[in-house]
């Protein structure tokens, strides 16, 4: 197999399947130049291995040495003691091998089921050896970044990644969101799936911005014909000059009981009132939420109450509830024209819908409307996709629905009510997956974080969100030390369905000329250009 | 091939080693030299670990004689015997052999032949002997008059001599002597100690 451009750094001493093999580190190679986290390839005597440095330790010969140290001022003799009396060694978990037989060269590298034999020479992995792994980038796979310490791209199987619910986790402020517009991006161009984004904070669609204050362009100045900005919120919108598609309004007719439900802790409701919401919604039908929340305080209101069983303390409880909804600038008693229908309609065309949120972006405004808007399109989907299975035909076209804070919708008390949850359990079966963007991992069901194919973490400090994130990894406590040991910012380890084996990695540069260059083949600039003419027109 | 020096005869010789008699007075080779002598096609390769001058014969001492002479060389002129009544000789550790072309750091089948000629390595030949360092665990293992520190750290003082970068050549020497006697680090140190000249 190809040696050029690999950098030997020792041998394989010891080890176990499970624990991962210890490497003692050549003379020549210093530890100080390692970090965890690299990439390494083993040349076993049958089979070559891919793996990942985990650990990093110190070993002396003799423990005199710990307690009478030489003198290492000498440069002589500390040389002579480096790599000799004193080594280095490195803790590394295979993850992949491949064999020389013609099988496994034509199936590529598959899981390991042994480990390398004693006193098998450890490499640096090479341009080669990363590109073997996770492809060259083509038709399917997009560049996301560079492993750590290598120049070489990283490329990630878009198809793969939309086949099964992923999710980018991380502190806020270490890169989540500008990682999760590369994946945006890497979906629309290289994936047959079409995104529908739930923008919290109005960061995806037309532009968002970096720490620093600058100005970074988002999906729709990106790809304009294939990218739609809903908005919740028009004024918003027209004031930062965003060209958007459409603007949604929510009847209150649209809310369901199981929407209240999902709010319950948002909105302070009881127990008991979430009861009452279904007795209303049986009693009133559709209109229920106005016909409840215009209850007064009169006999006859007393004598309903009565009938229906609900005490007078949570109706009032209720009632708040209803108000809050009420006051929402975007809800009004019925919605002029269906938000769900003509969302389906982009996505059904292959336009990918980024809803904005506006300054309605507080977490009632965004779990109702993401729970209330999801729920209505996961129906039709499953709809469309029965129908296509009867008729055995293809369904309809795959549908990433990207949301934030995930925790909100996900966690173990209402993640059995959302439909995030149903999706995120049912998954692909109907065309429909979700995309989580959280800081706070360990809030999400522990059954719906086993259902996410993909993960890719940012750093995370909390001991609860890097155990919830590495659930159910194999050498999780190996993955624990690498992932711990993460930059503060734009380093991330990505693993899980769509990659065969973890990778620590450097997301691409986005924000410069440079990147929307490489990242659109014409540059943008045309494209921008059409955009800024557009909003021209449309506001004048 | 460059013609080497000859410096001696073996006159006592075993497995491990030989000892050779200087045709000169006080011509021996320094302390640590790799000397070669050959037994048929088998040339035998050692490394002096000690040297000696004496008297001729062993019951008569030499005397003081320079009580009225001006300088040490004038002592010798005024009695030119003594170059005849002294010997200078020295003793090998027997480090290796070649056989044919093949260069062996371990002991030849045969010890030296007695009245074998001893030569001095050319310098070609100390680097060639010294690409491998198989024969610093026969020096360090060996039972000699000499202490194992003292010889070793000598035969590589001299051996860095023949190549052109000194210093890597006894970084690779000290790394070798790190694995073989990394638990004895007080002799290890003792060795390195002595390397840097």
């Amino acid at each position: 197999m190809s040696q050029e451009n690999t950098e030997g750094l020792g041998i394989v001493t010891s080890g176990s399947l499970n624990k991962g093999v210890e490497a003692r580190l050549d003379g020549s190679a210093s530890v100080e130049d390692i970090a965890v986290g690299r990439y390494v390839t083993i040349e076993g005597k049958k089979r070559r291995f891919f793996g990942m440095i985990t650990d990093i330790s110190l070993g002396v010969i003799d423990q005199k040495l710990t307690v009478i140290p030489p003198d290492v001022s000498d440069p002589f003799i500390a040389e002579v003691l480096a790599g000799t009396s004193t080594y280095g060694t490195l803790h590394i978990s295979p993850y992949l091998t491949i064999g020389g037989d013609v099988t496994s060269l034509t199936e590529g590298p598959q899981p390991v089921k042994t480990i390398p034999s004693h006193f098998s020479p450890v490499n640096s992995a090479s341009q080669q050896d990363v590109e073997l792994v996770f492809g060259k980038e083509d038709e399917k796979r997009f560049w996301i970044g560079n492993p750590l310490d290598m120049e070489t791209r990283l490329c990630l199987d878009m198809e793969r990644l939309v086949e099964r619910s992923s999710g980018v986790f991380g502190k806020s402020g270490t890169g989540k969101t500008f990682f999760t517009r590369q994946l945006l991006i890497g979906m629309l161009q290289k994936s047959k799936a079409v995104n529908l984004i739930f923008d919290m904070h109005s960061e995806y669609g037309w532009e968002g911005s970096s720490e620093q204050g600058l100005k970074v362009k988002a999906l729709k100045q990106l790809f304009p014909a294939k990218v739609a900005v809903f908005t919740l919120d028009e004024e918003s919108s027209k004031r930062r000059g965003v060209l958007t598609d459409f603007t949604v309004r929510i009847g209150y007719d649209e809310i369901e009981p199981a929407d209240m439900a999902l709010l319950r802790q948002t909105l302070n409701l009881t127990e008991p009132a979430i009861g009452a919401v279904y007795q209303f919604r049986e009693r009133f039908g559709k209109n229920w939420l106005e016909k409840a929340a215009n209850l007064g305080n009169s006999d006859d209101t007393r004598e309903l109450l009565k009938e229906l069983n609900v005490h007078e303390s949570t109706f009032q409880n209720l009632q708040r509830g209803l108000a809050i909804i009420k006051r929402l600038p975007f809800t009004e008693p019925h919605a002029p024209s269906d938000a769900v229908t003509h969302i389906l309609d982009h996505l059904s065309r292959g336009t990918n819908v980024v809803l904005e949120f506006g300054r309605c972006n507080d977490i009632t405004a965004y779990v109702l409307v993401a729970n209330l808007l999801t729920r209505r399109i996961y129906a039709r989907y499953r709809e469309k996709t029965e129908k296509a299975m009867a008729e055995n035909s293809t369904g309809p076209q795959p549908l990433v629905i990207t949301i934030e804070e995930a925790h909100k919708f996900l966690n173990p008390e209402v993640a059995s009510q959302t439909i995030f949850g149903t999706i995120a359990r049912e998954m692909r079966k109907y065309n429909a997956t979700l995309l989580v963007i959280d800081q706070r991992p360990s809030g999400i069901d522990d059954e719906v974080m086993s259902q996410v194919g993909t993960k890719a973490t940012f750093l995370l400090d909390n001991e609860r969100d890097i155990d919830s994130v590495l659930s159910g990894v194999s050498g999780k406590s190996e993955l624990k030390s690498v992932l711990s040991k993460l930059a503060s910012k734009q380093q991330a380890l990505i693993f899980g369905h769509a990659v065969p084996m973890p990778v620590a990695f450097q997301p691409r540069e986005y924000g410069s000329a440079e990147s929307y260059k490489n990242l659109i083949p014409d540059g943008g600039t045309g494209a921008v250009k059409q955009a800024e003419q557009d909003i021209e027109e449309l506001w004048g | 091939m460059i013609e080497t020096q000859r410096v001696g005869e073996v006159i006592e010789s075993s497995s491990t080693d030989f000892t050779a008699q200087c045709y000169e007075l006080y011509g021996s080779p320094s302390l640590g030299s790799l000397v070669k002598t050959r037994d048929a096609d088998v040339e035998l390769f050692g490394v002096v670990y000690q040297v000696a001058t004496t008297s001729l014969e062993p019951g008569r001492r030499p005397i003081a004689r320079g009580k009225d002479e001006a300088s040490e060389e004038a002592v010798y002129k005024s009695n030119p015997q003594l170059l005849k009544l002294l010997k200078s000789e020295f003793g090998t550790l027997v480090v290796g052999h070649r056989q044919g072309d093949k260069l062996n750091q371990y002991l030849p089948p045969q010890p030296a032949r007695i009245h074998g000629f001893v030569y001095l390595c050319s310098p070609e030949e100390v680097r060639e002997f010294s690409l491998s360092f198989a024969f610093l665990n026969m020096l360090v293992n060996a039972h000699l008059p000499i202490s194992t520190e003292e010889i070793t750290s000598a035969t590589l003082r001299q051996m860095s001599q023949a190549h052109q970068d000194h210093r890597s050549f006894l970084v690779a020497a000290g790394k070798e002597l790190a694995l073989l006697i990394g638990s004895n680090l007080n002799q290890l140190k003792a060795i390195l100690g002595r390397l840097q000249t």
